[in-house]
């Protein structure tokens, strides 16, 4: 069986495995480095919700290979926040209820990181349009966009606070 | 779902990439944003031997005008940096109309505007846009010779192209305007990221309100996409108006060749196709203006 070393950097720790090609990047993180935040979905590339960053930008880690982010920095929902200290994303989904079952919450809030990093203040419609890859099958979405909301004015907050 | 297995190359250069395709022939696969190539792969109705994945080779990822005013979209161009770029925002609005409305934010962050059209699912959108716009693909061969490919005899049929084994797509062309370009996307979708019902593209050439080169295209309503060369013809050396409009919507829906299926009946789908062609020249009429 052929096998490839790969060197990612997952949520700011470097990784060294060996992985077989056809192991998609979502398999990988879950099941070798046992990330089980990343979920999967519809496995089809239409829900989202194994949404991570690559390298800063939001990709679908059921429609990559783990071999191509050899090189790599991923970040996934474990490297957004810790239980004891949330990111506002997270501390925004709990105020603004922006999760019912919180199956697609992990790709939800990997998308609005990406979001809000190229746009700190989006109206409504942005966020509607930054999140349209993300599917929730509660149809929880006025409060997903909500939650988001919550997060960007909390995020300019604190850059506020810093920059003063 | 687990994909099948196959052997990886992910060289580093063209020469490199040359190399595997001549060592496993018509197994090999080409791999670059792999938003169609990758699903197919794992719902196993494509099997390659081997992944060639050019992610790797520098060179690629651009869209620049060269010195004759054409514009070049190399293989690792995303449809994100096309969603975002200035220059096509100012000077190809149909391309620029296009681009935010490929499936959705994630899916654009990895795809390609030239995978797409290689691709050649009758619901892509890019096809459409490249044969409104007479455009082009560029085949380099391992000697480094290319050879351009007009993407009305690029696309053969449904996911086929006309790419020769050994040859690689290296990048899109569209050819310089006689006049100012003026053009839309229209896309009717069931939801937002959907593939299209109905997709149009519009591309015209204008100089002094006279259309010097209509392109009209039709996304999902085809066994592939459709160039609407009757109404493209009945536009060429006119000027808009209510009744070279009519004559153009008519002639559009005349060309397409929509099915019956989940998303509409086939009736409904003409008479989209009328509608948006109606609706894309009496705005670029009313904008003219």
């Amino acid at each position: 069986m052929e096998e490839r070393r790969i060197n990612v950097v997952v949520n700011e720790e470097p990784k060294s495995v060996d992985v077989e090609p056809r192991l998609l990047l979502a398999h990988f993180l879950r099941e070798v480095l046992g990330l089980t935040g990343t979920h999967i979905g519809c496995d089809t590339t239409n829900c989202g919700v194994c949404t991570v960053l690559v390298d800063g930008l939001p990709m679908k880690s059921c429609t990559m290979f783990a071999v191509m982010v050899d090189g790599k920095s991923v970040t996934t929902v474990e490297g957004l926040g810790l239980p004891s200290e949330l990111h506002p994303i997270q501390e925004g989904f709990r105020e603004e209820h922006g999760l019912q079952c919180g199956f697609c919450t992990p790709g939800m809030m990997m998308a609005s990181k990406a979001l809000l990093e190229e746009n700190p203040n989006p109206t409504e419609e942005d966020v509607r349009w930054g999140l349209s890859g993300n599917l929730c099958r509660c149809t929880g979405y006025q409060n997903i966009v909500k939650s988001v909301l919550w997060a960007a004015e909390k995020l300019r907050s604190e850059a506020g606070a810093i920059s003063r | 779902m687990y994909p099948s297995r196959f052997h990886y190359e992910a060289p580093r250069s063209l020469d490199e990439a040359f190399g595997v395709l001549q060592a496993y022939g018509d197994e090999a696969k080409i791999l670059a944003g792999g938003q169609s190539l990758i699903p197919l792969i794992k719902l196993r109705f494509a099997a390659p031997a081997c992944i060639v994945d050019i992610n790797n080779i520098p060179g690629l990822d651009f869209h620049e005008e060269d010195s004759d005013g054409s514009l070049n979209i190399g293989a690792l161009c995303r449809h994100r940096t096309l969603e975002r770029s200035p220059l096509l925002r100012s000077k190809y609005p149909t391309m620029s109309a296009t681009a935010p409305l490929i499936a959705d934010p994630m899916v654009r962050n990895r795809g390609t505007l030239v995978g797409s059209v290689c691709h050649a699912d009758p619901q892509g959108d890019w096809a459409s846009v490249m044969l409104a716009m007479g455009g082009e693909i560029i085949a380099r061969r391992a000697d480094g010779s290319e050879r351009a490919i007009p993407v009305s005899q690029f696309v053969v049929g449904p996911f086929q192209n006309a790419l020769a084994q050994g040859e690689i797509a290296v990048r899109a062309r569209v050819p310089a305007a006689r006049g100012t370009r003026t053009g839309t996307y229209l896309k009717l979708e069931r939801r937002v990221g959907d593939f299209a019902t109905v997709g149009l593209a519009v591309a015209l050439e204008v100089s002094g309100g006279t259309i010097n080169r209509a392109g009209l295209a039709l996304t999902g309503v085809g066994p592939n996409n459709i160039q609407c060369t009757a109404a493209e013809q009945s536009l060429a050396g006119k000027s808009l108006n209510a009744s070279t409009i009519e004559q153009a919507a008519r002639l559009a829906a005349e060309a397409a060749q929509p099915k019956t299926d989940v998303r509409g009946s086939a009736e409904y789908k003409r008479h989209v196709v009328y509608t948006f062609v109606t609706r894309a020249l009496s705005n670029r009429q009313a904008s003219a203006a």
